[in-house]
């Protein structure tokens, strides 16, 4: 499967007459817009707004970010089995609109929605920092239920996405990179020599605002599954979840997934990557057994050397990814796994809640516990007084002067464990 | 000026060997053994006004007398910051230097200092409290081990911000550390991936703990007379959330009392958690925390009896370090209460 990634730069963003990429910047038609996103009747109000690089706007809680993506050749279409028909996507080419993305927000939908600052120190630790931002924000009719609310401003975020991605179609990209695996006989022979080498992506699966989506099938009710490489790039999964939303991926990190990107960069030099193992981290003993079970079984089928193994969330997942290494180890199979910590907020606890001597080759995003000041900023998008409630803050985050201090873990994205930042945690 | 206590051992004081272990603490103003070596490492900003000399045998014997011994005798001198050892691989030596220091620290809230050989019991004991300089396993280290300590000593003093143990030289005290890498996480773990592969040599960014697994207990010999607790850390707390519970990282639990409390309801009691689907728990608490097949079940004299509170805290992204800390403290007073048993759920 071949896919040509075609990136056009993005270093602006404006509401204007008409909904277009001109010079690096991309126009909004705000009514054009709305008129896309609108309609649900769950939702009693849809604003738009702007939110930049270097801007001191604070926007939270944030449920998702989506980057504007559009199929420009081959099967299928971006979400497919969301948005688009279940086509296999993947192959043929897309562009995408590099430097811009859609950030959901609005009233609170549980406890764990994120906060992105566009600039401060809070700036650092969010990759959606760097992005031209078009934030929504969606309010819900009185007592809708959480699912029912999820879902919605899901949809939003999904289909602004999905509208903006169609500008940059007719657009000649900036820069063009090619992704390429082979189906397994043909890698084979192509690579006799290389060791083997797959990702197993482990996607959160825990229930309400823990969900992701593999072409619409939410998967708590997949068995584990091979899929190439760029079947993400196309959107092929996405996120339902935002719980403490340090560590979780949002939609723009499943299709910008850079432990794919990363093993690539040395594929058919270093070692064949094969591909992509994905699996869940369901709630109970019996899926987990059963899922890392399959995560071994479908290692070993493949004849694999090594893996890399990312996690997605703490905790009881912590299990999963143990699980996973221990099977995997157990059939000869080298591992390196990416997790983060919560190690306390002085780092003199225990960081995880598993251990097992196979795990002797750990990439960690950070401690999700370290505390961080954000000052006040000149503007929010959304609301702030969640501060004290969502994971990670605590009785009396939000100050009288609109200054947060909380855990590093209610900035989105601040701890990926799929590797997305340079954060990390060491011993001292 | 920096007014420093040393604290030695008999040994270093010349005072003797394992025969004079049992000597009493007793105070000198100014340096004495290693302390000549140290002084001049200090510098011209620190002096040190006073050596403290205790013997390993009797401080060992007298841990708490001869702490609080010592602790007065440094008191007088009020010192801005304590140095203990160099103690080398002396086991009983490295005890008190450790002990003493945390003692100061708690006590006087001033900086201290001590050294000591990695595998000295010592090191193991005290590192999470203080920094321990690392030395060589015998007293021939003491001329690397003086510089390191004043060193690392004069930075404390002048609150200075602390580098990583191998640019110090201390313990490694097993805190984790936020710190930016040159690489995003992906391309390390492709290159660990890689030199793995290869036989070669790669740090994990996190080793792995001791993991502390718990035996379960011996089985309830009467459950039909028991008293039962419950205790969770799904979040189940009255309706409100009255003692503001975190949703995640919880730094405290709660205690509530269930007196004619038969079924817990959505309109009595929800949870605080963040970390699962709150809906089903919102409902009916009881799907968390089983008050209403309890009751059932102390009705039918199935077990003796229900306990008057529950305990509850969020499991959710909460340290392992506050979890025991918590279970520490309310499993005595389920204990003074006469419960013999406790059901732990979790979600």
């Amino acid at each position: 499967m071949r896919l040509e990634l075609g990136k056009i730069f993005i270093k602006n963003i404006e509401f204007g007459g008409q909904t277009k990429v001109e010079n690096g910047t991309l126009y909004v038609n705000k009514d054009e817009l709305l008129q896309e996103i609108g309609g649900d009747s769950r939702l009693t109000k849809i604003e738009l707004d702007i939110a930049k690089p270097g801007e001191e706007t604070r926007i939270m809680p944030v449920k998702d970010v989506i980057e504007p993506r559009v199929k420009v050749e081959g099967p299928g279409g971006i979400f497919p089995g969301v948005l688009s028909k279940v086509d296999v996507v993947g192959s043929g080419k897309t562009n995408v609109l590099k430097g811009a993305a859609v950030v959901t927000t609005g009233k609170i939908v549980g406890f764990q929605e994120g906060i992105i600052d566009m600039s401060g120190p809070g700036a650092d630790y969010t990759p959606f920092s760097k992005t031209n931002n078009l934030v929504i924000v969606c309010t819900p009719i009185e007592n809708l239920q959480q699912h029912e609310h999820e879902h919605a401003v899901r949809m939003v975020g999904l289909k602004a996405a999905a509208y903006l991605g169609e500008a940059g179609k007719n657009v000649k990209p900036d820069e063009v990179k090619v992704y390429e695996t082979l189906p397994f006989v043909e890698g084979l022979k192509m690579y006799p020599e290389l060791p083997r080498v797959a990702y197993v992506y482990m996607l959160q699966t825990q229930g309400l605002l823990h969900d992701t989506y593999v072409y619409g099938v939410d998967a708590k009710r997949i068995v584990p599954t091979l899929m190439y490489p760029t079947e993400m790039m196309d959107g092929a999964i996405l996120s339902g979840n935002c719980v403490s939303a340090c560590d979780k991926n949002p939609t723009y990190n499943h299709v910008n997934n850079p432990v794919i990107e990363d093993l690539y960069e040395r594929h058919g030099v270093d070692f064949n990557f094969v591909g992509v193992i994905i699996t869940n981290e369901n709630v109970t003993l019996m899926d987990k057994e059963r899922s890392s079970n399959w995560t071994a079984k479908l290692a070993e089928y493949l004849n694999l050397d090594a893996v890399i193994i990312s996690e997605e969330g703490f905790g009881n997942p912590d299990t999963d990814l143990m699980m996973n290494c221990k099977k995997i180890t157990a059939k000869g199979i080298k591992t390196v796994l990416i997790t983060d910590e919560y190690a306390g907020r002085d780092g003199a606890s225990q960081s995880l809640a598993d251990a097992d001597k196979a795990a002797d080759a750990v990439v960690t995003g950070g401690n999700a516990n370290e505390v961080i000041e954000l000052p006040a900023m000149k503007k929010v998008i959304g609301y702030l007084e969640p501060a004290d409630i969502i994971a990670g803050g605590f009785d009396g985050s939000l100050r009288p002067d609109g200054s947060i201090v909380a855990e590093l873990q209610v900035i989105t994205g601040a701890t990926s464990e799929i590797g997305f930042n340079k954060l990390s945690a060491t011993q001292y | 000026m920096i007014k420093v206590v040393h604290y030695i051992n008999q040994f270093y004081g010349g005072i003797g060997g394992e025969e004079k272990a049992d000597i009493r603490p007793e105070v000198r103003e100014g340096v004495v053994g290693p302390g000549m070596a140290l002084k001049a490492a200090l510098g011209n900003d620190a002096e040190i006004v006073a050596t403290v000399i205790c013997g390993d045998s009797y401080f060992n014997e007298n841990l708490e007398t001869a702490t609080s011994e010592i602790l007065e005798m440094i008191k007088k001198y009020s010192p801005d910051l304590f140095i203990a050892g160099p103690a080398f691989n002396a086991g009983r030596y490295g005890v008190a230097c450790g002990s003493i220091c945390k003692s100061v620290q708690e006590n006087l809230g001033i900086p201290v200092l001590t050294a000591m050989y990695i595998e000295n019991p010592g090191a193991d004991m005290f590192k999470k409290d203080m920094y321990v300089v690392s030395t060589a396993n015998a007293a021939t280290g003491m001329r690397q081990a003086i510089p390191a300590m004043a060193k690392l000593a004069m930075k404390l003093s002048k609150n200075e911000a602390i580098g990583s143990p191998s640019e110090e030289g201390y313990i490694a005290r097993g805190i984790r550390k936020n710190i930016f890498r040159p690489d995003r996480g992906s391309k390390r773990a492709v290159n660990m991936l890689v030199a793995k592969l290869r036989g070669e040599a790669f740090e994990t960014e996190y080793p792995m703990p001791d993991f502390d697994r718990v035996a379960p207990n011996q089985p309830v010999h009467d459950i039909s007379k028991a008293t039962i607790a419950l205790v969770t850390s799904g979040g189940i707390v009255p309706k409100g959330n009255p003692d503001r519970i975190e949703s995640s990282s919880a730094s405290k639990y709660g205690k509530y009392d269930i007196e004619g409390v038969m079924d817990l309801t959505e309109a009595t009691y929800e949870t605080a958690h963040g970390g699962y689907d709150p809906v089903y728990a919102n409902i009916d608490s009881d799907r968390v925390l089983p008050v209403d097949v309890l009751r059932d079940m102390e009705k039918e004299g199935l077990i003796g009896k229900l306990h008057r509170y529950f305990y509850t805290t969020v499991g959710n992204g909460t340290s392992v370090a506050n979890s025991k800390k918590f279970a520490a403290e309310f499993a005595q007073e389920l204990l003074a209460d006469g419960v013999q048993a406790v059901i732990l759920t979790s979600t």
